[in-house]
């Protein structure tokens, strides 16, 4: 029932975040003729001139730059088991929608892992006794080697002006910045944010119980920055509306101020929004996409042929399309069979809230990625195998945004009635928080596929996730909660509130952790337990590049837009210096 | 203690203009001029709510955020007419809604029961009147603020039971945290919405709202902000 298709284009991207954009620039300045497919609206910087953005109740209460769950809801279960339900309400995480996708709203800290989060399973099966730990953890290395990725780290540090102190320049320790960080080939591109005063509490503290606090490694920029691709970014203002809310200041590295007014310029891309992807069309052998298949905004099912398809829609997005194309074998957790779906990890968060009466934080004037954090509990830098588990975090004190919706009270505080009233007088400002960000591991239990009960608008099946907190994660919460509390008193608070999971929690789907999901199409080295090469090029299907944070094997502890960054900038010279020469998998096996 | 007798009458005040005096609209060139931040709440249409419901919600709200004490109540800060004008524009048309329904799902998987916003609303403040007249032979609005505060109480930890009252998968939970939560939306969003009117809360807590550039003053730490909150309309306060 096809009644339209589109002219013919080389390479056709499905989803206009950072990924999508980042493969937008690069192949377009190939010569290639490159259309994106964008589910959402479009989202002009005119859009978020000053002081628009500063509406708390519209962007961060009411979501106003995200997916609705109406539209984009997933299923949760905890177990094979169970069945699943529909996350009918955006709760632990929020996927964005729309140009920039949430790249446009994120809160700008972007960080690499480690060199040991990248072999990560090397790293186990040297440190770890046989056994210790669960014999169902399914992780994995990363595809390539510290040396071959780096450049493409620096790469985007310098598309996102990443200001921030750096720790290790070409093997040198430097002094202020994250001894633990692997060597650099140049140094952050601009100096740190400043600090505001929970920031400079934190650090000061930390150093002096003997870890090694550096600032928040931020893409709110600190200084005016022209990137490589000569868009330009202005100094952060500290205007308080960063993390769920896009940017009034052109200060947020973001796809829009970072690569799409340049690329929109470019004759030999466009791009069409409210272009919603049912299906990527392939030929009757399956082993080449003849492009892909969309419902347009008057509702029309449009196919768009292509010679390369880029998935690049937020993590869950590209792995339901892989199903819902046939693209790969679903992941089957009893036989493990399959490879679609699997390595399915999210992360933690947990935090204590620290008041004092008689301080003025002034948390409104503040950048998203504003703060300070340290690195000296992960994996490689701590005596995990003697705790017996495997992970870590950063331990971090941030002030993401200050807006009062949703304000901290200490303990004892009622909800509601002249006591909140009051509490809100007396507190909003005199606190601050300690928080961390932790590693997840996968399992063979934890994954991906669709449910068989739940549809979206379209008609098409929802995504389930099977996943919960398995003990090796609690127990790091465990432990981490006392390295937090143990800092937070030092600093000799009023009262204080702690958030941290038990040893038996499940998963709370309904308290923002982050939008940090990753995994279900995975990059590895075999076709038999990953669904993409190192070039994020789907081994079954060779003109399908999915990059996204669906490639990770588990989440670290590092935010991971640094690493989607640099994977998909990885992809897409491969995709230039070896893919348009000679069509065909990159990765013979 | 001047200022709790001030704001007491100033909320009696408002609780018998809402209840005396005929509802009339704004006017059209009123309203185009200050949208929701010109509006008098005694003055004020309700668009979503009736009258019998408006006068619970009125009497709800100033409980919820009370006028005595310290700071504005929900009254002087006009947050019943954010919650109407909120549930009229549509809140909670995002939520993903389609069956099956499990609403007796663990907590830790969410919302999972098959009311809107407006339903509950509807539903809640018309199953909280039926219990307050068969417990205390009266309306809400007209118990006693002990009395009004017992009740919320029992709707918060569902101390009442909807299901006894013909409601079998609402709970009275459900419809309490809906209502404190606009209601706390409302009293903390920008006045546009039609709740801090003036900027009342934020003047009391501290926060300078919209104005968004702090760049000399990030640097001043553990020193008070100066100045007074700014609206997204540009007004001071």
């Amino acid at each position: 029932m096809q009644t339209i298709t589109n002219d013919d284009v080389d390479v056709v991207i499905v989803g206009l975040g950072w990924a999508g954009s980042i493969m937008a620039i690069e192949l377009a300045k190939e010569g290639l003729k490159v259309r994106a497919l964008e589910r959402g609206p479009d989202r002009p910087p005119e859009d978020f001139a000053y002081p628009k953005p500063a509406d708390q109740y519209a962007y961060a209460i009411k979501n106003k730059v995200f997916a609705t769950p109406r539209d984009a809801a997933l299923t949760v279960r905890y177990n094979t088991g169970e069945t699943a339900l529909p996350t009918r309400k955006w709760g632990a995480f929020a996927p964005g929608t729309g140009v920039g996708g949430s790249g446009l709203h994120w809160t700008g800290v972007l960080i690499r892992p480690t060199t040991t989060d990248l072999k990560l399973k090397t790293y186990a099966d040297q440190a770890y006794k046989r056994g210790t730990l669960d014999p169902d953890m399914r992780i994995k290395d990363f595809p390539f080697t510290w040396e071959e990725i780096e450049p493409h780290f620096d790469k985007f540090d310098k598309i996102c002006g990443l200001s921030g102190t750096t720790g290790n320049l070409g093997g040198q320790l430097q002094p202020g910045g994250d001894p633990f960080e692997g060597p650099r080939s140049s140094p952050y591109p601009l100096p740190a944010l400043h600090d505001t005063l929970n920031s400079s509490l934190f650090a000061a503290t930390a150093k002096k119980m003997g870890y090694h606090p550096f600032p928040n490694p931020s893409a709110n920029v600190s200084q005016a920055w022209t990137n490589p691709y000569g868009a330009q970014l202005a100094p952060c203002n500290y205007c308080g509306y960063c993390s769920k809310y896009p940017c009034l200041n052109y200060s947020k590295a973001s796809p829009q101020t970072a690569i799409l007014d340049v690329v929109k310029r470019m004759p030999n891309f466009d791009y069409k929004v409210n272009a919603n992807v049912i299906r990527v069309d392939l030929h009757a052998d399956k082993k080449t996409a003849k492009g892909v298949t969309y419902i347009d905004e008057q509702q029309r099912e449009v196919f768009q042929p292509a010679k390369i398809v880029i998935l690049s829609s937020f993590q869950f997005a590209n792995v339901r399309l892989m199903l819902l194309s046939g693209i790969g074998q679903p992941y089957n957790p009893l036989t493990e069979q399959g490879t679609i779906g699997r390595n399915y990890a999210f992360l933690s968060n947990g935090d204590a809230t620290l008041f004092f009466k008689d301080k003025h934080f002034n948390p409104f004037a503040t950048a998203g990625a504003t703060g300070e954090m340290f690195n000296d509990i992960s994996p490689g830098n701590f005596d995990g195998p003697s705790l017996g588990f495997i992970g870590g975090a950063k331990i971090h004190s941030s002030q993401a945004t200050g807006a009062p919706i949703g304000t901290a009270l200490p303990p004892g505080t009622p909800g509601w009635g002249k006591g909140w009233k009051e509490g809100m007088v007396d507190w909003y400002g005199r606190s601050m928080k300690i928080g961390i960000t932790t590693t997840c591991m996968s399992y063979r239990g934890h994954y991906l596929d669709l449910d068989p009960n739940y549809k979206d608008p379209w008609g098409q099946p929802l995504l389930r996730m099977t996943f919960d907190w398995r003990q090796n994660e609690l127990k790091l919460q465990r432990h981490l909660r006392d390295i937090v509390l143990g800092i937070a008193k030092e600093l000799k608070p009023d009262a204080m509130s702690e958030n941290f999971l038990g040893l038996d929690s499940h998963w709370d789907i309904t308290k923002y952790v982050s939008t940090h999901n990753v995994g279900g199409a995975i990059m590895g080295t075999s076709p038999r337990d990953s669904a993409l090469n190192r070039y994020l090029q789907s081994w079954d299907v060779h003109n399908v590049f999915v990059p996204g944070g669906n490639a990770f094997p588990q989440n670290f502890q590092a935010n991971p837009t640094a690493t989607i960054g640099a994977i998909t900038l990885f992809a897409a010279e491969a995709i230039k210096n070896q893919y348009l020469k000679n069509p065909g998998p990159l990765v013979r096996v | 203690m001047s200022t709790d007798k001030v704001n007491l009458s100033r909320r009696t005040i408002l609780m018998a203009t809402a209840a005396a005096i005929p509802l009339v609209s704004l006017s059209p060139h009123r309203a185009r001029a200050e949208g929701l931040e010109g509006v008098e709440l005694h003055r004020y249409q309700p668009v979503f709510f009736s009258p019998a419901e408006w006068q619970f919600v009125m009497a709800a709200c100033d409980r919820l955020i009370p006028a005595e004490g310290k700071g504005p109540g929900a009254l002087e800060t006009n947050v019943p007419v954010f919650i109407d004008q909120q549930l009229h524009a549509g809140l909670g048309d995002d939520v993903y809604m389609q069956g099956p329904h499990k609403a007796d799902a663990a907590p830790t998987l969410g919302f999972q029961h098959d009311h809107t916003p407006q339903q509950m609303y509807r539903i809640g403040i018309k199953l909280t009147q039926q219990h307050s007249q068969q417990a205390h032979g009266k309306p809400f609005e007209q118990l006693a603020p002990a009395d009004k505060d017992a009740l919320l109480t029992a709707l918060q930890k569902n101390g009442i039971s909807f299901a006894d009252l013909g409601e079998p998968t609402l709970k009275p939970s459900q419809f309490f945290g809906q209502f404190l939560g606009d209601a706390k939306n409302g009293y903390l969003a920008d006045p546009m919405y039609g709740g801090n009117k003036d900027m009342k809360a934020w003047v009391a807590i501290g926060f300078p709202g919209a104005r968004a550039a702090y760049t000399e003053w990030v640097d001043a730490h553990d020193v008070k902000y100066p100045l007074g909150p700014v609206s997204l309309s540009g007004k001071r306060a």
